[in-house]
This record gives C-alpha cells, sequence and structure tokens, in this order.
C-alpha cells in the first residue's frame, strides 16, 4: 500500500473570485453561434485564389517544369516556380542555439533541382477563381526522374544508404549519461530489454491550412492567417526579401493547432504570390494537402535495457533513440532533445545511459506535435515499465511506486525541478478511480486494464531564453482591456488572460476584452507551443494587471487613510479588508485615478528562467523551467476474434498545479484522450516509397464519438507550478500518457504485447497468433 | 466552362439568389453568399463540419449540389439562434465547455438538433450514432455528449440541471 494521503491537498493561502472556477469562456458565444469569423473566412475586393502544385515522387530529380500552357490559361494572374525565386530559401524559426551541427535550417520554398517528399512544392498559381487556379493545376507540366530514396531510418543510417541531404542523414544527436549504466545493467538481477515502435500522426485539426495575404499602401505584406506563431512574421520576411517591420501577421481564432501550425504553412506562398501580383491572395487547402503540406509527429524506435533488483528497484537504464526526420529538419533537434530528456519517465534513475539520434529520410518530414518527443518516450518507458514488472514477478502498481520521482528528485538532466512531483498521487488516483472491473460481454472478449504515469515539460527550453509580453489596462468607465501577441488554438488561452486579469483587478468576466494575435498592435507573447501560454502570458497578464492594481490601490489607500496593502477588490467593488464598510465602486475609484492623470494600464515582460545549453556530453543541467505530473488509467476490451480494442474507461489524473478555468483544463484532458487514443489504436499514416496512401479522413481513423467513452478528469492542484497563481500547464501533459496506458491494458486482456503503435486488429490478432505459436 | 443557373436557396428563412454551375457544392454556394458560419474541412463527407439542415435534416453540405436544394429550407448555425438568444444547443456548448477551437461546432450543432428533432429523448446511444458523422479534435466529445443531454433536457421543458 501507498503511504501517501490521497485525499488531502494543500489548503489555498488565497480566495479566489474569478479563477479556478469553470466560467463561461469568452470565445465560447461566438462560436456557437456562427459569429466567430477564423482565417478563412476573410474576403477582399480583387482576391486571387492560390494552389499549390506538389511533386508526384519522394525522392527524384526534376527534369522539367514547364508551365508556360499553364500561364496561358486565361484567368490565371500568376504562377511561380523556383526559377522566379532564384535567391530565396525558408528556414525554421528557432532563436537561440542547441549546438547541433544543422542549426541552418535552409531549405529550398520550391523544388529547384531535388524533390525530397512526396508532395514537395513544385509551383505557385494564383487566379481569378478556385476553378481556374485547379484547372491552371492541372495544365503544369513536370517530369521527374526517380532517384534511389530511403524511407526507413536505421536504413538510412548504414553505409552506402542514399543521402537525403548534406553528407549524411544523421540531423541531430542527443546524449544523457549519468552514474555508472553499465555498471549498474552488469550488477542488476535482471535486465529487461525491449524494443517500442512509435508511429507518424496527424494533428487532424478540422480547419485546414488557411491564409490571405495583400501588400497594404505603406508596402507591409499584411497576412491574415491560421497560425500558432505570428512572431513567425520574421523568417517570413527574411524568406520574401523584405524587413522584419514590413510583415504582419494578424491572426484569428485557430481551428485547432495541436502542433500543426506551429512552423509556417501558408504564408510564405501567400506572400510572395501578394508580393508578385499586388493584389490580395487566398489559399486555403484542401484535406488532401493539409495531410501533405504539414510536418507530422515522428515515429521513434525505442530500445530500452533496464537493470532492476528482485525488490524491484530499477538499478540502471540504457535508452537508444531513433527518429524519423523526414526530409528536412525543421524541429527534429528539439523534438529529439525532449524525447531524450524524458527518456526515463517520472520515476529515479541514478545510472542512465541515453542515445538518441535523429535521421534523414525521404518520408514527409517530421516536426512538433503535441507531446513533442516527450510522448513517444512515454509510449515506451510506461510499456517497459509493465514488462519489467512482469519480470519480476510484481504488481505493476507496486513497482511503479518503489520507483516513483518525488518531489526534490532529480530528474534525467540532474535538474531538480522546483514544483511538487506528484507522479505517485496521480496515478493511485487514477488506477482507483477504474473502480470494479467490467465483465466481458461474451466469450471471445477479453477485459484488461491499464496504467500510465508521465512527466512532461511546460514552458521552452531554458537555453532558448524565452520571454512573452502582455498589455492591460483599464478604461474610464471601469472596464478592462487586455492587448496580448497569444494565439488561441481553441483551448482558451485568451479566455484564461481575461480569468487572470480580472481576479487581479477585482472586476468579472463581464467586463473584460482581450485583443490578440496581431503583430502590428498586440504585444508579443511568443508562440502558443510547448504548454507555454497559460505559463508564459499568464504571467505577464498578472504581472500587468498587477502594476495597474498597485496604482489603483494606492490611490484607494490614500482615500480612506490606510496602508496600501490593506485594500481589497472584489466584484467592482474596493474595499478595507478590516472595515469594509469602507468601501467605493471601482469604477469610482478609476474616475479619480483618470482626473488625476494616474497611469491606468502597463505593458509588462515576464522571463522564464534562463540557462546555459546542457553539458553536450552528459546531458546535465536544465533543459526546461519546470514538469507536469500525471497519470492516465484505461479498460479496454478485446474482442480476441478480431483482434478489435474497445476504450471502456479512460481516466485522466493530473497535478495541473492551479487550475485557472477547471472546465478548460477538462477540457484539455478530455481531447488529449481522444488524440492519445487514436495514437495508440487506430490512427494509422501509410506510406508506400514516401507517398501517403491515407490522405483523408475516411483513410487515417481518428476516433469518433462511437470510440470514445466519456472520459473521467481527476484534477489535483498541488499549487506548486511557475504557471500564474501556481498553476503548471496542460496542453500537451493531456496526451502523453494515453497510449501507453492503453497498450499495457490491451497487454493485460491478451496476455502479449504489441511491441509497435497503432495497436489496429491486424496487430492484435497477430500478436495473439505468435503466443499461441 | 460550365453553364451556370441563377437559382433561389431559401437560407435561415430569407431568400438569396446565386449564379452557380451545376458542380458547386452547397457548401461552396453559402460561403460564396457569405455565410462562412458553414465550415469547410475535408470536402469528401468525412468531418461533418460543413452540416446544415435541408428541410430539417443535417446534411454535409460539401456533399450537396446546391442546383439540387432549390426550393428547400437550408438551415445554417446563425438561423437557429443568437448570443442573446440562444438556441438550447447552443447555449448548452457555450457555458458547459463543449466549444474548444469551435471549427466542428457549427456542424456538431447542426447534427444534434436534426437528432433532436427527432428523438426529443435520446440515449448516451442515440446520441453519439447521432454525432458519428461529426469529427471533433479537441474535445473528446466528452463535454458534447454533456451538452446535448443539457439541451435535450432543456428543449423537453425540464429545465437546465442534467
Amino acid at each position: 500500500m501507498s503511504d501517501i494521503d490521497l485525499t488531502t491537498q494543500p489548503v489555498p493561502n488565497v480566495k479566489f473570485s474569478q479563477v479556478g472556477k469553470p466560467l463561461r469562456r469568452t470565445d465560447a458565444a461566438g462560436k456557437a453561434t456562427g459569429k466567430t469569423p477564423y482565417a478563412g473566412d476573410y474576403v477582399m475586393p480583387g482576391m486571387l485564389h492560390a494552389k499549390v502544385v506538389r511533386a508526384d515522387l519522394a525522392s527524384a530529380k526534376m527534369k522539367r517544369l514547364d508551365v508556360t500552357r499553364a500561364r496561358a490559361l486565361p484567368g490565371v494572374a500568376c504562377i511561380l516556380t523556383a526559377a522566379d525565386l532564384p535567391d530565396r530559401t525558408a528556414s525554421t524559426d528557432i532563436p537561440g542555439q542547441t549546438g547541433q551541427k544543422r542549426m541552418d535550417t535552409g531549405q529550398q520554398i520550391l523544388v529547384r533541382e531535388r524533390v525530397r517528399y512526396y508532395g514537395e512544392p513544385l509551383a505557385l498559381i494564383a487566379a481569378e477563381t478556385r476553378d481556374i487556379a485547379e484547372q491552371a493545376a492541372r495544365l503544369v507540366e513536370f517530369e521527374l526522374e526517380p532517384v534511389p530514396g530511403v524511407y526507413d531510418p536505421e536504413e538510412a543510417l548504414k553505409p552506402g544508404a542514399p543521402i537525403v541531404q548534406g553528407e549524411d542523414n544523421v540531423v541531430a544527436v542527443h546524449k544523457i549519461r549519468k552514474g555508472d549504466p553499465e555498471g549498474a545493467l552488469a550488477s542488476a538481477d535482471i535486465v529487461v530489454e525491449n524494443s517500442y515502435r512509435t508511429p507518424f500522426q496527424e494533428h487532424a485539426f478540422l480547419e485546414p491550412e488557411v491564409g490571405l495575404a495583400w501588400v497594404d499602401e505603406n508596402e507591409v505584406v499584411n497576412i491574415r492567417v491560421a497560425t500558432q506563431v505570428i512572431e513567425h512574421f520574421r523568417p517570413i520576411a527574411d524568406a520574401i526579401g523584405v524587413p522584419h517591420n514590413k510583415v504582419r501577421i494578424r491572426g484569428a481564432l485557430v481551428g485547432g493547432g495541436f502542433g500543426g501550425k506551429e512552423d509556417v504553412t501558408v504564408e510564405i506562398y501567400l506572400s510572395l504570390l501578394a508580393q508578385h501580383t499586388r493584389r490580395p491572395v487566398r489559399l486555403e487547402y484542401s484535406r488532401e494537402d493539409s495531410f501533405l503540406g504539414h510536418g507530422k509527429r515522428h515515429p521513434f524506435k525505442l530500445t530500452y535495457r533496464t537493470g532492476v533488483t528482485k525488490g524491484g528497484k530499477i538499478t540502471g537504464m540504457d535508452v537508444q533513440i531513433i527518429a524519423d526526420s523526414g526530409a528536412y529538419v525543421f524541429l527534429s533537434p528539439y523534438v529529439l532533445l525532449y524525447g531524450a530528456v524524458a527518456a526515463p519517465g517520472p520515476y529515479r534513475v541514478d545510472n542512465l545511459n541515453v542515445h538518441a539520434r535523429a535521421v534523414a529520410t525521404n518520408n514527409m518530414f517530421t516536426s512538433a506535435f503535441r507531446g513533442f518527443g516527450g510522448m513517444q518516450a512515454c509510449a515506451a518507458y510506461e510499456q517497459q515499465m509493465d514488462e519489467v514488472a512482469k519480470a519480476i514477478g510484481m504488481d505493476r502498481m507496486e513497482f511503479r511506486r518503489r520507483n516513483f520521482l518525488k518531489t526534490g528528485d532529480p530528474i534525467s538532466t540532474g535538474f531538480v525541478p522546483p514544483s511538487a512531483i506528484w507522479a505517485d498521487r496521480c496515478a493511485e488516483q487514477a488506477w482507483a478511480a477504474l473502480g470494479g472491473p467490467t465483465t466481458p460481454s461474451a466469450p471471445h472478449i477479453r477485459i484488461g486494464r491499464g496504467i500510465a504515469a508521465y512527466q512532461q515539460s511546460y514552458g521552452r527550453l531554458t537555453f532558448l531564453h524565452d520571454t512573452s509580453e502582455c498589455w492591460v489596462g483599464v478604461e474610464v468607465d471601469g472596464t478592462v482591456i487586455v492587448r496580448s501577441g497569444v494565439t488561441d488554438i481553441g483551448a482558451g488561452q485568451i479566455s484564461a488572460l481575461g480569468q487572470i486579469a480580472v481576479e487581479v483587478l477585482g472586476v468579472t468576466m463581464d467586463d473584460v476584452v482581450i485583443y490578440n494575435s496581431d503583430t502590428a498592435v498586440t504585444p508579443l507573447a511568443g508562440t502558443t507551443t510547448a504548454t507555454r501560454a497559460l505559463y508564459m502570458t499568464g504571467n505577464a497578464c498578472k504581472m500587468a494587471a498587477e502594476a495597474v492594481r498597485g496604482r489603483l490601490a494606492g490611490r484607494a489607500a490614500k482615500e480612506f487613510g490606510v496602508e496600501v496593502d490593506e485594500i481589497a477588490m472584489e466584484f467592482n467593488k474596493v474595499f478595507v479588508v478590516d472595515n469594509p464598510d469602507k468601501s467605493m465602486a471601482f469604477v469610482d475609484l478609476v474616475k479619480i485615478c483618470a482626473a488625476e492623470g494616474i497611469h491606468r494600464s502597463e505593458l509588462s515582460m515576464f522571463r522564464a528562467p534562463f540557462s546555459d545549453y546542457l553539458d553536450p556530453e552528459t546531458g546535465q543541467g536544465q533543459a526546461h523551467p519546470d514538469y507536469t505530473y500525471g497519470a492516465h488509467a484505461v479498460e479496454v476490451a478485446v474482442d480476441i476474434d478480431t483482434g478489435e480494442v474497445e476504450v471502456l474507461k479512460s481516466i485522466a489524473a493530473h497535478d495541473i498545479g492551479q487550475c485557472i478555468n477547471p472546465a478548460a483544463v477538462e477540457g484539455q484532458l478530455e481531447g488529449g484522450a481522444q488524440n492519445g487514443q487514436g495514437y495508440g489504436l487506430s490512427e494509422e499514416m501509410l506510406y508506400e516509397e514516401g507517398k501517403l496512401v491515407t490522405p483523408s479522413f475516411s483513410e487515417y481513423l481518428m476516433p469518433t464519438s462511437m470510440d470514445m467513452p466519456k472520459v473521467q478528469c481527476i484534477l489535483l492542484e498541488s499549487r506548486s507550478g511557475l504557471g500564474p497563481f501556481g498553476a503548471k500547464g496542460v496542453g500537451e501533459p493531456a496526451i502523453t500518457a494515453v497510449a501507453p496506458a492503453i497498450a499495457n491494458a490491451v497487454a493485460d486482456a491478451i496476455g502479449t504485447r504489441v511491441f509497435e503503435m497503432p495497436i489496429t486488429p491486424e496487430r492484435v490478432v497477430k500478436a495473439l497468433r505468435d503466443k499461441e505459436g | 466552362m460550365s453553364r451556370e443557373k441563377t437559382i433561389t436557396l431559401t437560407i435561415n428563412g430569407r431568400d438569396e439568389q446565386a449564379s452557380v454551375p451545376p458542380h458547386r457544392t452547397l457548401l461552396e454556394a453559402l460561403r460564396d453568399l457569405g455565410h462562412v458560419e458553414v465550415k469547410c474541412g475535408c470536402e469528401k463527407g468525412d468531418c461533418g463540419a460543413c452540416a446544415v439542415l435541408v428541410d430539417g435534416l443535417a446534411v454535409d453540405s460539401c456533399l450537396t449540389l446546391a442546383w439540387m436544394t432549390e426550393g428547400r429550407e437550408i438551415t445554417t448555425i446563425t438561423g437557429l439562434g443568437e448570443r442573446d438568444a440562444p438556441h438550447p444547443l447552443q447555449k448548452a456548448f457555450t457555458d458547459g465547455g463543449g466549444v474548444q477551437c469551435g471549427y466542428c461546432t457549427p456542424g456538431m450543432i447542426m447534427a444534434a438538433k436534426s437528432m433532436l428533432d427527432r428523438n426529443p429523448e435520446p440515449t448516451e446511444e442515440d446520441i453519439r450514432i447521432g454525432l458519428s458523422g461529426n469529427l471533433c479534435r479537441c474535445t473528446g466529445y466528452t463535454k458534447i455528449f454533456e451538452a446535448v443531454e443539457q439541451a435535450a433536457a432543456e428543449m423537453r421543458g425540464a429545465g437546465g440541471d442534467k
């Protein structure tokens, strides 16, 4: 039994009136009534329609590209090929240094001589109508000569393998080394070795990539676009050859991101066409374009050797990781680093060796996806925990209990997270919440249960030196304005800022408006990626609101003849804490301040902890600001005749530090459960020599309303995080542990393991056959 | 170019005219008329984001030719209600966290309305089946199921507290 008291949580030392409540999100009503414009809903007079022409081979030389006939089609305004862009390249925008050899991510915008992945863009078309653009695309003539490609990262590492680009196929290497891993493995009672494979995954946001660009009267290229990162205006400006202040990104509420709108998508194509035509240009990807046009989750192969005592203590661990980077670098070095740091999971491993490589292939390029390498690691380490427990004959929860990291323990990089480590509490609660086992509905149905715990960072890599800005102001009628560049990709990032500002200023959500996502008019908040938006911009918003509050409270203190720390603000009233009769309306205080010229607004910058790069040989040092911990538990029913897996119960238990909006937190966990379930069971991108043969939602199967159980959420609040009011981040943590929990449940049900995800019916049936021998 | 025909579409109770070729889908026609509340997700009938009601039945407007809907009643999400006077489904989705990125929401609500109009007392299984043509990537469907249950109760006049 655990000695943890699962019932007590720290008593909050502050009383909230707005934070911690499941308030209606500021963006919800507009969306539910169809009034919210998305990036694709904007049109302009004289607007052209764009289309991207793509390569139909994954590895080839361009023999001929002829756009003469397409250009001659009436209604075609512009066609661009690489010949029209002789000195243009695009780079992945990452400030800071990783010490990686391929920091130069520069790549061709359109194919010049060499095609490196299926669907790589060959030409851009702008035409008067969508129909004409489509027709012109069919008139573009090209001849590609096949060149031997490489489609398996392990093959790509072998001598003589085709080289995708540059000197060799190794894109990035990360090493983590502490203690004496070889000695620990040699002296272990048992060493368990297994390899696990994780698949490509498509983000499958419902809103395909879309944007509208035009050059304005000041020669500024304006781009209205669905993006997670409005700060891409800088690499976009570099790519199209204008100064940074001549590109303005106007974001919109985003119809889902999940990392798939983290890289530049349509922006450069739109900008180039707008520059060349001097007319507004709209480009909307078809669903197939979307499947072909943005990077996927990296497939990983992870080989674990875990040394353990008979008593169930992990003595040492060796982890070898190979990640498929696809044809271009994008964020591969960083995804790989996350995977390496996360490799031992939320467990104490003092003797550790991790060797991780990202390898170029002619597959679709891979980049950011919710979970960002940490999820692939979890998929492996949590299956390995079950396998090790089985090998030593120990209950899998008990084995975990004996190895969980505890608050104050160092993680793989030697860094001690500054917050609580509650992986153990979360796992206990999730496991307990499964309740009594379900009775199988038929003789060929097997019931199984699984658990997975995780460690996932929130906030960007600390050597990237991340900052975020936010502006908060109070109008003379007592209403509040928040200005922040933050993009809202559906998680309620904007609404959370409102909730934080009104909490600090003692007003309500009816009193606040948030302006967001415009590089020209809202302070730059950084990316909505890396589970950082609430942590970074939430803190910046809180700082700004507190500064304004401080000045208002100072004036109120003078009015009431008390000290400033005796002033409270709540529900539009300002009063003396111990003498609430001394009070005034918030709006009256604001009017006094306005009349006296007291500054009622503030622009604040929040800085994350800054660190140097990790030691390149040992990987020791600080990688992230902090970590979120939690667990996911599931119960499944497996049909041993068909191999089909049904998820019966899905329980998410996470220490999220402090909920800003518990309904929004639950929304993240429930959505993560869907996204992770698809990863574990059904979402399969099938490539044949680099060609995607499943580019639609009828072939790429994400869980539907028929597949998802109602997800149960257990929210623990350690109030120890680095975010506002002690919050931790939850966007990525929500997905991390779902798939391995399912894998463990399936293994529990059928008595054998499928070592490769997704665990499709075919793989289940094969595993059962192999078991029967 | 293919020939165009001017057709009259009855959209949210109002007649609107559009000149469209025979291959133009209802989705394209509606969006070209400014009804951008109808969302385009896949153009293949796989995702349901473009669902509207045609004579009260939810259909994927991307699979419906505009010419085929002449003289029929088309209802989009904006025809259901608005911020100050929302339909119970809109209210339940708004209040309960059933909306995240919101891109699937218009189609999801139209599919739910189509189902509830025929089956005012749906079981959980009925709701699952009714929404099975509508994909969502954000919510895991949990709060969508709850919103539909809540709205169904309110539409039956049983009050709001699930």
